[in-house]
């Protein structure tokens, strides 16, 4: 089943800066597609697109359809103007490349999404932060501070915390944006297995910090390069037998 | 002359060079640190020996001339209270639309040169303005009333403009992810942006009622009084102010004791460099616990 549906995607900002242009792709549920390729290709604007985040940037035109489908398949049109940005973002949860905890306690940066939804119940925000954490793995190492503040965790700790922040509100998809670039090798893997675990129910888009990375992660990867979709087909096949040359040579390691 | 020599002469200047500059640096830090001290030493030896409990809480007498100031430091409380709250909720509300919901337009561009020039308008304007919209034209009549407003006016540029630079210097990163756990706009500034920004704008807000409190032009035609023998027991009446009993009895008051000038004087001094401790406070409080 697909879970986004994306046609003839066309962004631009206004300084000109990493741009897409033309891109159609479908995005299936319950698996993890990999947006990969050099600097500036488009992968970061793609996700941003995705949840409407790039309505807080200075995007100058953008044109195309992106529909996002309920498991009931029901969709809605994510760039229509009247579609509630909020209840988007809800179902569309991003964890940023550089972790960023707000400037509260651990349990508040867990409840902070399901209180903004209006949530005041205490053992219903009992419970999703424990389950968050424990999504993330990250529960048994925070349980006995959970009122620290979130600054006081480790980097590989921050970074897990911001995955479980964005389970909090049970998404659909979870969107990663190179989560694990500032993150040691063994804090990566934890990450990583974290998103096998959790493909399982959610659809995870990820733009990885690596090609390895994405060769380790990948369901299905396509490859961007300066704001063209230059091939999307599954993990094994893209890295093992890339068609384009293009690709190849990025694989490859001859530029990039 | 061989390298050797001429290298050691160049250091040997660079050395006199560097003694000089730092010389001289020392030299204008005394200069700025020196009045600073001398008014505040002063003031200190000449006051400390009139304050006493019947000055701080008597009436004056004798034409002023002994008795207490109780009056003028209650009028300064009432208006510098007044003053808040006019001047704080308005300053502050300002600066979250400046800050956070006003686009980079012409209009905001233009609020903006108006509050810096705001900011440099001379006090006795100020007075006279109040003295025509709040005192004539809302008929308020010299009262404290009139007299907050006026101050508050005063004093709006610089809370705006200090709340809208604490406001900013917030990460933008913060606001990207709680509007990205779909908090909307609103809840982003009431539970993030503005938490984290209220040292800094507490410290603009009291830096501004500092200089309210130690004005006396905006309040000289607007809601000071000369001498009253009672206490204000409305903010419609007119009231004694601290810089305005001090400009009178230094002035206006023949066979003046010196010492009760003194006293005055470092009366309202405490008050202002009181407020200006607790904002040094707050900031620094603030800096010590800020997690980014």
């Amino acid at each position: 089943m697909d879970k986004f549906v994306i046609e003839d995607l066309t962004v631009q900002y206004s300084d000109g800066a990493e741009s897409l242009r033309q891109i159609s792709m479908a995005i299936p549920a319950n698996s993890i597609t990999v947006l990969f390729g050099p600097a500036g290709g488009g992968k970061s604007t793609l996700l941003r697109t995705l949840n409407r985040l790039n309505d807080l940037a200075d995007v100058v035109r953008i044109s195309g359809k992106v529909r996002l489908f309920a498991a009931d398949g029901s969709s809605v049109e994510v760039l229509d103007r009247r579609t509630d940005v909020i209840a988007l973002r809800r179902r569309v949860a991003m964890v940023f490349a550089r972790p960023i905890v707000l400037p509260l306690s651990i349990y508040q940066n867990l409840s902070y999404a399901l209180e903004m939804a209006g949530e005041r119940r205490k053992p219903v925000l009992d419970q999703a932060v424990e389950r968050s954490l424990r999504k993330a793995a990250l529960w048994e190492e925070v349980k006995d501070r959970l009122q620290d503040p979130a600054a006081a965790l480790s980097g590989g700790q921050q970074q897990r915390l911001c995955l479980a922040r964005s389970l909090a509100l049970e998404p659909e998809v979870i969107l990663l944006d190179e989560p694990t670039s500032g993150l040691d090798p063994i804090s990566t893997n934890k990450v990583e297995e974290s998103l096998q675990e959790l493909k399982q129910n959610y659809t995870i888009i990820l733009v990885p910090h690596s090609i390895q990375q994405a060769a380790r992660t990948a369901d299905q990867a396509a490859f961007f390069l300066q704001g063209d979709l230059i091939e999307y087909r599954p993990g094994k096949e893209i890295f093992l037998n890339p068609q384009d040359r293009r690709t190849k040579d990025y694989i490859e390691g001859r530029f990039g | 002359m061989d390298t050797h020599q001429r290298r050691n002469s160049s250091t040997a200047r660079r050395k006199l060079y560097q003694r000089l500059g730092f010389g001289l640096l020392g030299l204008t830090t005394a200069l700025t640190v020196l009045p600073i001290l001398l008014i505040v030493v002063l003031i200190f030896a000449g006051g400390v020996p009139s304050i006493s409990l019947e000055f701080l809480t008597g009436f004056p007498s004798n034409g002023m001339r002994s008795g207490g100031i109780l009056p003028a430091i209650l009028g300064t409380v009432y208006l510098t209270f007044f003053t808040t709250l006019f001047a704080v909720p308005l300053g502050i509300a300002a600066a979250i639309y400046l800050s956070e919901y006003a686009a980079d337009s012409a209009l905001t561009r233009l609020i903006r040169i108006a509050i810096i020039n705001l900011a440099g308008i001379p006090s006795i304007v100020y007075g006279l303005f109040g003295l025509g919209i709040f005192v004539l034209f809302f008929n308020l009549g010299t009262s404290i009333l009139a007299a907050s407003l006026t101050l508050a006016i005063m004093t709006l540029p610089v809370v705006i403009s200090t709340a809208e630079e604490a406001l900013r210097s917030v990460p933008q990163s913060f606001r990207v992810v709680s509007i990205s756990l779909g908090a909307t706009k609103w809840q982003t500034v009431r539970r993030i942006v503005l938490p984290q920004s209220l040292p800094g704008i507490l410290t603009g807000v009291i830096l501004g009622l500092e200089r309210a409190a130690g004005e006396t032009a905006p309040i000289l035609f607007t809601g000071a009084a000369f001498y009253l023998p009672t206490l204000p027991s409305s903010p419609l009446d007119a009231t004694m102010a601290l810089p305005y009993h001090l400009y009178v009895i230094s002035t206006q008051v023949p066979g003046m004791p010196t010492r009760v000038q003194y006293g005055t004087a470092l009366v309202l001094l405490i008050l202002v460099l009181g407020l200006n401790l607790i904002a040094t406070i707050i900031r620094s409080r603030a800096r010590a616990r800020r997690q980014w």
